[in-house]
């Protein structure tokens, strides 16, 4: 966060990314109210609706709405908000600095990893769009034990290590991603 | 100035005046400017009628610069002085530009951008640029009789930084107030959207002279969202004709050619393709400056067969787009067409099939850009009360990011992220007792540096002796509503500091902006003095109107003594607004300006708390 929108954050008395949007801070949000708070704000704030102001003006509508472009972003996105939401509660998600996790899952992204390989080596997006499907069950399963680790049973240390998964599946996406582009 | 559009709904400014706005399309083959009246957007014609402007621009030896038909008119016969597609070196070194070899000017290598030597001397594309815009400018004044108040000017989506920036400049050199860089698709989506009243997830498929785009959107009722875009800021319209051109040459077992005979047969290409989307064959004749003459034949297959790799070449950023959004093509409504190229049926057929609809054909593709453009113009000048008006999101194209060690990129901002958005990173020193940092900033995907666009570098000095990794230097890049970037370092413990917007190694300085627009004014010299007096005086006393009515409502957020400073800045205005020295209002207005900064900013916070308040209260 910027020092503008850092100003904006104090300045309005806000401590945390889901008040903004009028929302309880939890994993598990509706997202058509996170959609609504975030158009709200954003036809208050917005640069358009400042073009013709003065410099101050045309300055805090830019830091309020950086502020709320990434306080949306940051919800939007589970991992993010998963993330945002251990650090309000005092537990650092720490994915830079901790990349311990349980064998059978490395294993398993091993396996992964490789399937990734092969289907790029044969060019074969039948097998892309396969194994995009299969990730994109194991992230909404992920994100449901997130969501019960975090709002039901306040496990935020064993939420981490969710978060943490969550994390190493959404790189896999990117590397289909990849993947998808080089066949092309 | 208006403070007073921070006022809750319904205390909105009296609708006293409708501001002059226009959108102009900015193209590589042709340009338009267009402007809302009386509720319906409309595009501007010239005196003869005609809504194009072709985007020629000749330099002659006297100094005079010709725009538009009559440059389109003389590119063959002087190939050399008469610039067409400038578009394409915006923004753009000598290496970054395809096809240099077929391009019959004389290139100077500027560092940053391109420039080319004509009869008049040195122009840099932003120069070039400006004539255009200057064109469009002057029959929009003519038209709506009056100066214009501001000009929303489009670019493609997939335009980086410094092709942004090198537009906007362009702009200012033109002597237009640019509200908002805006891109292209998006302009065009505006447009489609409000007229069919469309929601939904929709695509913009727009191939133009020298650029294509693909974003996709969500259209709701008040809102346009920008979900994800891509492109290829080097192929388009253009591209077709040059395969025609190589196809003539090579059937003509022609030697190479002469600027003029180059030039020639470059517009008898485009003339034959234009012909084919409407015919099954095209004629193709010509006398060179040999003697010889060309009399060949081209049919839809051949060009369809020359051109094929072309179309595939769109797809790509297609399917890349369509991921970057989590869609399927089954998901998209609809497939809106912008861009003159996308009139030819292969690219018809191709995005046809690839989508499985019809593509939307429904607005001139020429001019529905310029129309959205104009629609967001009224917009920003203020002219739709609010609940009329809508919001835009879009999205930065193009990863921003700093070259780490080893030649490799750090993405600090992803591409499609919605802006205005900022971000920070931390570095570190990697040397014992390092007191200086250099920073390389680039944009793009791909992982080494050397393939990504540089952007800009500085440096970060004074950094005190300390051990490796023991300085924190937080580095923020902050892109603005119209895609631009600024970058900031500041090193934590010592809070040493540099900045950047990042333009210098590629667009022009403001000194240089300034310098230029002196220079072109010099000859009318009492009209800008009369013309500056006049609208100093203006901003002036909106100045004051919005003060006083800022604090009327919103005294209470100020102290006694911030209130004071306020009255007595506006008291000082007031005054001077009485002579005729222009410098020292636009002074006394800049004062006022500072003295309501924080003013501003707390009205701001206020409005907001009050919102959230109000919802929370409306939600128990």
């Amino acid at each position: 966060m910027n020092a503008g929108a850092a100003r904006a954050l104090t300045s309005s008395g806000l401590q945390n990314h889901f008040e903004l949007f009028g929302l309880q801070a939890a994993f598990g949000i509706d997202s058509e109210v996170l959609e609504k708070g975030y158009r709200e704000i954003q036809a208050r704030v917005h640069p358009d609706r400042f073009a013709h102001a003065g410099d101050a003006e045309r300055r805090a509508s830019l830091q309020w709405t950086t502020r709320v472009n990434e306080a949306y972003r940051t919800l939007k996105d589970p991992v993010q908000r998963g993330r945002h939401l251990l650090e309000l509660h005092g537990v650092d998600v720490a994915f830079e600095t901790n990349t311990q996790m349980p064998t059978d899952f490395l294993m398993q992204q091993l396996e992964l990893r490789e399937e990734l390989e092969a289907a790029t080596a044969k060019k074969d997006p039948a097998n892309l769009d396969r194994l995009r499907a299969g990730l994109s069950s194991a992230k909404k399963g992920l994100e449901k034990e997130i969501g019960a680790a975090i709002d039901d049973r306040h496990d935020y240390a064993g939420a981490a290590e969710l978060v943490r998964k969550l994390m190493f599946l959404d790189r896999l996406d990117a590397e289909i991603d990849l993947a998808y582009e080089e066949i092309e | 100035m208006a403070l007073l559009q921070i006022s809750e709904p319904g205390m909105s400014p009296a609708p006293h005046e409708h501001r002059l706005a226009v959108g102009i399309d900015l193209g590589t083959t042709n340009s338009l400017v267009a402007t809302v009246r009386s509720a319906a957007p409309a595009v501007l014609p010239d005196a003869l009628g005609r809504p194009l402007l072709p985007s020629v621009v000749r330099y002659g030896r006297d100094g005079t610069v010709e725009v538009g038909y009559a440059a389109q008119a003389k590119q063959a016969l002087d190939p050399r002085n008469t610039v067409v597609s400038v578009k394409r070196f915006m923004g753009r070194g000598l290496r970054d530009v395809a096809h240099i070899e077929n391009a019959p000017y004389e290139f100077v290598d500027a560092p940053g951008m391109v420039q080319i030597r004509t009869a008049a001397g040195v122009k840099s594309p932003v120069e070039i640029s400006s004539e255009i815009l200057k064109v469009l400018r002057i029959r929009a004044e003519l038209s709506l009789g009056g100066n214009l108040s501001g000009a929303v000017i489009t670019v493609p989506a997939y335009f980086d930084d410094a092709q942004r920036q090198a537009t906007k400049d362009a702009g200012r050199l033109a002597g237009l107030n640019v509200l908002r860089l805006l891109s292209e698709p998006t302009a065009a989506a505006i447009a489609y959207g409000l007229e069919n009243a469309a929601e939904g997830l929709y695509a913009v498929y727009d191939l133009g002279g020298g650029t294509f785009d693909i974003s996709i959107l969500k259209l709701s009722r008040g809102m346009f969202e920008v979900i994800a875009t891509s492109g290829d800021s080097m192929l388009g319209g253009d591209d077709f004709d040059q395969r025609v051109f190589c196809w003539i040459v090579e059937q003509g077992k022609l030697p190479p050619l002469d600027p003029k005979d180059m030039r020639l047969l470059q517009v008898r290409a485009r003339e034959a393709k234009e012909h084919l989307t409407f015919h099954g064959e095209a004629p193709i004749t010509a006398r060179l400056s040999t003697g010889e003459v060309i009399d060949l034949r081209i049919d839809s297959e051949t060009f369809c067969g020359i051109t094929q790799t072309l179309v595939q070449k769109t797809l790509g950023p297609v399917r890349k787009a369509l991921r970057d959004a989590g869609l399927t093509v089954d998901e998209v409504k609809g497939v809106v067409m912008v861009g003159g190229a996308t009139r030819m049926p292969q690219i018809q057929r191709a995005v046809g099939e690839f989508f499985r609809r019809d593509p939307l054909n429904n607005l001139d593709p020429d001019k529905v850009v310029a129309l959205g453009a104009a629609m967001q113009a009224n917009v920003l000048a203020g002219n739709k009360p609010q609940g009329e008006d809508w919001l835009l999101l879009d999205v930065i194209p193009l990863s921003l990011g700093v070259e780490t060690m080893g030649g490799l990129t750090e993405k600090v901002i992803l591409r499609n992220t919605t802006i205005p958005a900022a971000k920070a990173q931390e570095f570190t020193t990697f040397k014992d007792g390092q007191t200086g940092m250099s920073f390389h900033v680039v944009q793009g995907e791909r992982e080494l540096v050397a393939d990504c666009r540089s952007l800009a570098r500085f440096e970060l000095k004074g950094i005190p002796p300390m051990a490796a990794g023991a300085a924190r230097v937080r580095v923020t890049f902050q892109v603005d509503a119209d895609g631009l970037l600024s970058v900031s370092a500041k090193e934590k413990s010592t809070g040493v500091e540099a900045s950047i917007s990042v333009k210098p190694s590629y667009g022009l300085a403001d000194a240089d902006i300034e310098r230029m627009l002196r220079e072109s004014f010099e000859h009318a010299k009492e009209d800008v003095h009369a013309r500056a007096l006049a609208e100093y005086r203006v901003e002036g006393r909106r100045l004051i109107e919005a003060t006083r009515s800022a604090l009327d409502m919103d005294k209470g957020l100020l102290s006694p003594e911030e209130l004071k400073a306020i009255e007595d800045a506006a008291a000082r205005l007031e005054n001077l607004l009485q002579g005729a020295d222009h410098r020292a209002i636009k002074q006394a207005a800049e004062a006022l300006n500072r003295a309501t900064d924080e003013f501003a900013a707390r009205r701001m916070d206020a409005g907001i708390r009050r919102a959230l308040a109000g919802r929370q209260i409306g939600s128990l």
